[in-house]
């Protein structure tokens, strides 16, 4: 706590007016110069480059002799005309879904064991979160190893169990599979809990009153814990969505050799799809930057998506807010 | 040839510190402002900052690729650092827990005592922003140390950070594997040690986030 004092020495009138004024400025100008740093670095790294990408998204555009001449809608009409573009978005859904559903739910039922009466209860939360600190890459190296073709661990459990050997780098679904489970490694326990923090905010009448009704463990769970877990839930898909549909340091470094994306476009996303296209092969940012944009307005497209289905999921006892 | 890791690890640790310092601070200083400071404007800007959480990086990534190579940036550090100074999450982060944690009594007193507009902030507002804001050093810390878009995209492969650096030991033909493995611990180690002693205050701080958000 400061200890400075008001003046106390007799002073001019105008100095006082003077300092007056400044005192007045302080507290007028103080806040906005304080919140200055996040806007102008917002217009500089985000607005800017935001509307850049619209007016790049425009025109021909080469990293090293840079713009070109104008060219409309042509960069969009060229990436709506890619067999590539299509597979990506494909990929991209099939991706987010195989890694966004079985990691909520299986954060859903984490979050739940771990709201139980569990002793060392700092050391399973601390336990889920662990995944959460391994770099992508990391975890991305380890697994891609795990699901190798001969010599992986997984095939070779497969094998040991009598089973056939699954093309993990070759066929599209197991190798989407494959992506999503490091995806689900790292985001999982995260969810947990948050999810789990949503539902120790749950009042612990409800589920007493519950039971004097004569509801079981498992009515307990759809009628009170999911209804009251909506406003959780909306935060963890939304960021799920955001999240997922960008993913990149995954499908990027899951199979190094040749074209990012797998062979046949067997993983490409779209954030890899626009890497490949702005830096990795023709270097053409009008495209990319095009790319850009169909991502951006997918990504708000599914979110809404999401919303609306999250709110019906869980509407019938909605009343509850934070 | 293949790029050994060590040295490496240099440019993630000296970005990841200063990082998460001047994120700390400038978050931190706009935080205060939304939560105790009344100014024209103050709900809507805040709304905007939360607005801007939406845009995805990729977004942005091509024409913040050419800026910075107008710049003559692109393979500097400073291509890393500048656009990750001050974030939304940050603010909005700082925001809440200020509005909460912070009695507008104590802001007024030091107001009434005479202090200026800043030192309130620096002699009142920081120090009960503390535990929070530790918290989100520590976010911030992590965030830079794992990140691999962007660094891979604007670094050169000569100075890379530790992500990047581990992603080109894979992307040879002849894949050492136990290079690839001792890289991977190398890289992983000093989170490990982090989060053996902060894991407590992660776990707190993800729930707390949770309830409030």
């Amino acid at each position: 706590m400061t200890t400075s004092t008001l003046p106390s020495k007799p002073r001019s009138p105008r100095r006082i007016a003077f300092s007056q004024t400044l005192g007045r400025w302080d507290i007028k100008f103080s806040p906005y110069l304080y919140i200055s740093p996040f806007f102008l670095l917002f217009a500089i790294v985000g607005l800017f480059p935001l509307l850049y990408t619209g007016y790049v998204s425009l025109h021909e555009w080469d990293p090293i002799g840079g713009q070109g001449k104008f060219v409309g809608f042509d960069n969009f009409a060229w990436v709506f005309g890619q067999r590539q573009f299509w597979l990506a978005l494909r990929n991209t859904m099939t991706i987010f879904l195989l890694s966004a559903v079985p990691q909520i739910i299986v954060a859903i039922l984490i979050a739940a064991v771990l709201d139980t009466n569990l002793r060392a209860k700092t050391f399973w939360r601390m336990g889920v979160l662990l995944p959460y600190i391994v770099m992508p890459v990391a975890v991305t190296l380890i697994f891609s190893q795990m699901f190798s073709q001969d010599y992986g661990f997984i095939n070779n459990l497969l094998a040991h169990f009598g089973m056939a050997k699954i093309a993990w780098h070759t066929d599209v679904l197991p190798s989407q599979i494959a992506i999503a489970t490091m995806v689900n490694f790292r985001w999982t326990g995260y969810n947990a809990l948050i999810l789990l923090a949503g539902m120790q905010a749950i009042p612990r009448d409800l589920y007493e009153s519950a039971s004097l009704d004569g509801a079981g463990p498992a009515r307990r769970f759809f009628s009170i814990t999911i209804p009251q877990l909506r406003p959780t839930l909306i935060f963890v898909i939304i960021t799920a969505t955001i999240g997922g549909l960008q993913i990149f340091d995954e499908p990027r470094l899951f199979d190094t050799g040749g074209l990012p994306g797998g062979a046949s476009q067997q993983w490409l996303t779209l954030t890899v799809y626009l890497y490949n296209v702005g830096w990795f092969q023709s270097g053409k940012f009008g495209h990319a930057a095009a790319i850009a944009w169909i991502l951006f307005l997918v990504i708000v497209a599914i979110g809404i998506v999401n919303v609306l289905i999250t709110r019906r999921i869980a509407s019938n006892e909605g009343g509850h807010k934070r | 040839m293949r790029p050994s890791a060590s040295g490496r690890r240099f440019s993630t640790a000296s970005l990841s510190r200063p990082l998460s310092r001047h994120h700390v601070f400038f978050s931190t200083l706009a935080g205060y402002a939304f939560a105790k400071l009344r100014f024209r404007g103050n709900k809507g800007l805040f709304i905007f900052v939360i607005a801007t959480t939406a845009v995805p990086t990729q977004l942005g990534v091509v024409p913040l690729f050419i800026v910075m190579s107008d710049l003559g940036w692109t393979g500097t550090l400073g291509a890393v650092i500048v656009p990750s100074l001050v974030t939304a999450f940050g603010v909005f982060w700082m925001t809440q827990y200020l509005s909460q944690a912070l009695p507008d009594e104590l802001v007024e007193a030091g107001r009434v005592d005479g202090a200026t507009m800043f030192q309130t902030f620096w002699y009142i507002g920081f120090p009960a922003a503390r535990p929070a804001a530790a918290m989100l050093a520590l976010f911030t810390f992590i965030a830079t140390w794992t990140n691999f878009f962007w660094p891979f995209i604007v670094l050169n492969p000569s100075d890379p950070t530790l992500p990047v650096a581990l992603a080109r030991l894979q992307a040879n033909y002849f894949v050492d594997y136990s290079l690839v493995l001792t890289g991977v611990l190398l890289a992983t180690l000093p989170l490990l040690v982090l989060f053996i002693f902060a894991g407590r205050q992660l776990v707190a701080g993800i729930m707390q986030g949770a309830v409030k958000g």
